[in-house]
């Protein structure tokens, strides 16, 4: 009896330590202007990602001749491109392309940069040759490698994806190494060790989630630099090829005809500007929620 | 000094080989017969066999990667099936307007950037602080291209000041040339300055508060003198790192750059060779511009064992 109330008290403290710390996390973020600003623009671009059906009625790809270029009215809000398609719906539909480009290419560059920068931490012969590769990737400027890639597997959406990836991952993998060399010197790893804790225990429960938060940040910078090289591509008509609509190839669209319709320059551009401009305020404001030594300095 | 240069030396030839690998197992990756691609499908199997046999496709992988190395030593990258000149000779024709580019690009975002980033760290959270941070954050979140159209939209199609596109050598009169280059270098040199304004801001901070800079200050000494011989100085290896890297974003960048004011320069140059599938130009211009990369940094390296002595000796 006197023992289970023993633990029950254990137990509430526990949970309410853990409520207190989840609280403070929550404060600390919302108090930070530039990871909640961040979060809202990117918040607000996902939705008309997910909502793009519903906030249009016009169809991105069906071609209406008779209403092309009209400038920007009631019934077509960013008015029409050169071949009479709504600019506004092709401008929501392309967040998808854009969104999706970015998520994709973040979500393959954080497992496989974290799983090659933490066993290069850890086993230092696979360090040198590991990060060789690595520099030698990293030598080529992103958008040259990725064109390159592209240039010979084809424009094709997944392309796209693969080539972004195999240009970041080198980022994620240098980042996490360099953190994970510190955390693998710790004592407490070599108290493991010590008792005999196998290397992936070590590597996996022990130093990867101390890699976590700049994992986090790098993520949020990729993100960014992936949306900004997808239009790029897109743009050089190396990427997402026409008829379907991203940020990149409506701009391109838009260039012969500058001219006469300058609303196919200016919104496409601002969608893309909105994007990365959230995902940079997120990314600075969870380096400095998570990152001690840059919180200082800032401070 | 010396121990060091060499070091540093030997460390790039695994670099290099790693790039020159990478660079052409990326062109060999197109799938199916890079001959019929290049042709299309009206050409006929004569025409393709005799593509095949110049590329040297008959050739098993090994042999023509040992072959284009090496060229590589011999200073040959290799033949332009669609410009009928050697690659080297197509990437000098180029190089010209991209070197003017970036280095324009580069001067603009280093005058701007080092003192507005200064003056920030010096009035630190001050409206000035706020609003250059706030420009330099729009700064690194706008598409270099998009920029280039604005300006274009802006100050050649309504205003009519400048060219909207083209490139005038600088044997044309360096105001020609300037008036030429100067929407191209600017929409080139923003993401740059933004990226060593905010370099320099937060360096400028860390160093700000070190005692040296309060002695110096006590001492009396007049606040930009200290501000830019004292914590400049010691602020500065960060900022040269941010600068040496930035050689290979303004190229990436001059790509797509030299795609919207229509530069004919070593972006243009690949782009173009992509349209053509021209693969040769394409791993020929790829490998030059890495290997430059990484010898940039090797002078970045060198510059910073000349400015901070410790990095000479300190690392193992």
């Amino acid at each position: 009896m006197e023992t289970s109330s023993v633990t029950m008290v254990g137990t509430k403290t526990a949970t309410s330590s853990t409520k207190h710390h989840a609280k403070i996390a929550v404060n600390r973020f919302f108090a930070n202007r530039l990871a909640v600003s961040g979060s809202i623009l990117v918040l607000f671009i996902s939705l008309i990602c997910i909502l793009a059906p519903v906030l249009t009625s016009y169809n991105p790809i069906e071609m209406n001749v008779q209403d092309r270029l009209k400038p920007p009215s009631a019934s077509h809000w960013f008015g029409t491109d050169e071949f009479g398609r709504d600019v506004f719906t092709r401008v929501v539909y392309g967040s998808r392309i854009s969104m999706g480009v970015g998520f994709s290419v973040v979500m393959i560059t954080s497992i496989i940069g974290l799983i090659f920068g933490l066993y290069s931490a850890y086993y230092r012969r696979l360090d040198n040759f590991l990060m060789r590769i690595n520099d030698g990737l990293m030598a080529f400027p992103a958008i040259l490698l990725a064109i390159a890639i592209l240039a010979a597997l084809g424009p094709k959406m997944s392309n796209v994806i693969i080539a972004l990836s195999v240009v970041y991952i080198p980022t994620v993998a240098r980042a996490i190494r360099s953190v994970a060399i510190t955390v693998r010197e710790q004592t407490y790893i070599e108290a493991i060790r010590a008792l005999g804790g196998k290397s992936w225990r070590i590597i996996w429960l022990h130093i990867a989630p101390n890699c976590l938060s700049p994992l986090i940040v790098q993520a949020t910078f990729i993100f960014a630099y992936a949306v900004i090289t997808e239009a790029s591509l897109s743009f050089l008509g190396a990427g997402t090829p026409p008829p379907e609509p991203s940020w990149g190839n409506i701009l391109n669209d838009g260039r012969t005809i500058m001219k006469q319709a300058w609303w196919m320059t200016v919104f496409p551009g601002l969608s893309i500007m909105m994007t990365v401009l959230g995902l940079n305020l997120l990314g600075d404001g969870l380096r400095d929620l998570l990152d001690p030594h840059t919180n200082k300095a800032k401070k | 000094m010396g121990g060091y240069l060499l070091k540093r030396i030997v460390s790039l030839l695994p670099v290099l080989l790693v790039v020159a690998i990478v660079d052409f197992i990326i062109i060999h990756l197109t799938p199916g017969d890079p001959a019929s691609v290049m042709l299309g499908s009206q050409a006929t199997e004569e025409e393709l066999a005799k593509l095949r046999e110049q590329l040297g496709l008959t050739l098993p992988i090994y042999t023509r990667f040992f072959q284009w190395i090496i060229g590589i030593l011999q200073g040959d990258l290799g033949w332009s099936i669609f410009m009928d000149m050697p690659v080297t000779e197509a990437i000098w024709e180029h190089l010209g307007p991209t070197l003017s580019l970036t280095i324009l690009a580069e001067i603009i975002a280093i005058l701007f950037a080092i003192p507005l980033g200064v003056m920030a760290a010096n009035r630190r959270g001050s409206w000035m602080d706020q609003s250059f941070m706030t420009f330099a954050m729009l700064g690194i979140s706008l598409p270099s291209f998009w920029i280039g159209l604005n300006l274009i939209l802006l100050f050649a199609v309504q205003f009519n000041w400048l060219p909207a596109a083209g490139y005038q050598p600088l044997s044309s009169g360096i105001f020609n040339h300037l008036k030429y280059l100067i929407m191209p270098a600017i929409s080139l040199g923003i993401m740059q300055g933004a990226l060593i304004a905010r370099m320099t801001r937060s360096s400028m901070l860390e160093v700000l508060n070190e005692n040296y800079i309060r002695t110096a200050e006590a001492k009396g000494l007049k606040m930009w003198i200290v501000t830019y011989k004292h914590a400049l100085r010691n602020a500065f290896i960060p900022i040269l790192t941010v600068i040496g890297l930035s050689f290979a974003t303004l190229v990436g960048g001059a790509v797509v750059t030299e795609t919207v004011f229509n530069i004919p320069g070593i972006g243009k140059l690949i782009v173009n060779s992509v349209l053509r599938r021209d693969y040769e130009v394409i791993q020929g211009t790829v490998l030059m511009i890495a290997a430059a990369y990484v010898f940039i940094n090797l002078i970045v390296d060198i510059l910073y064992a000349y400015i901070d002595p410790r990095v000479r000796y300190d690392k193992s």
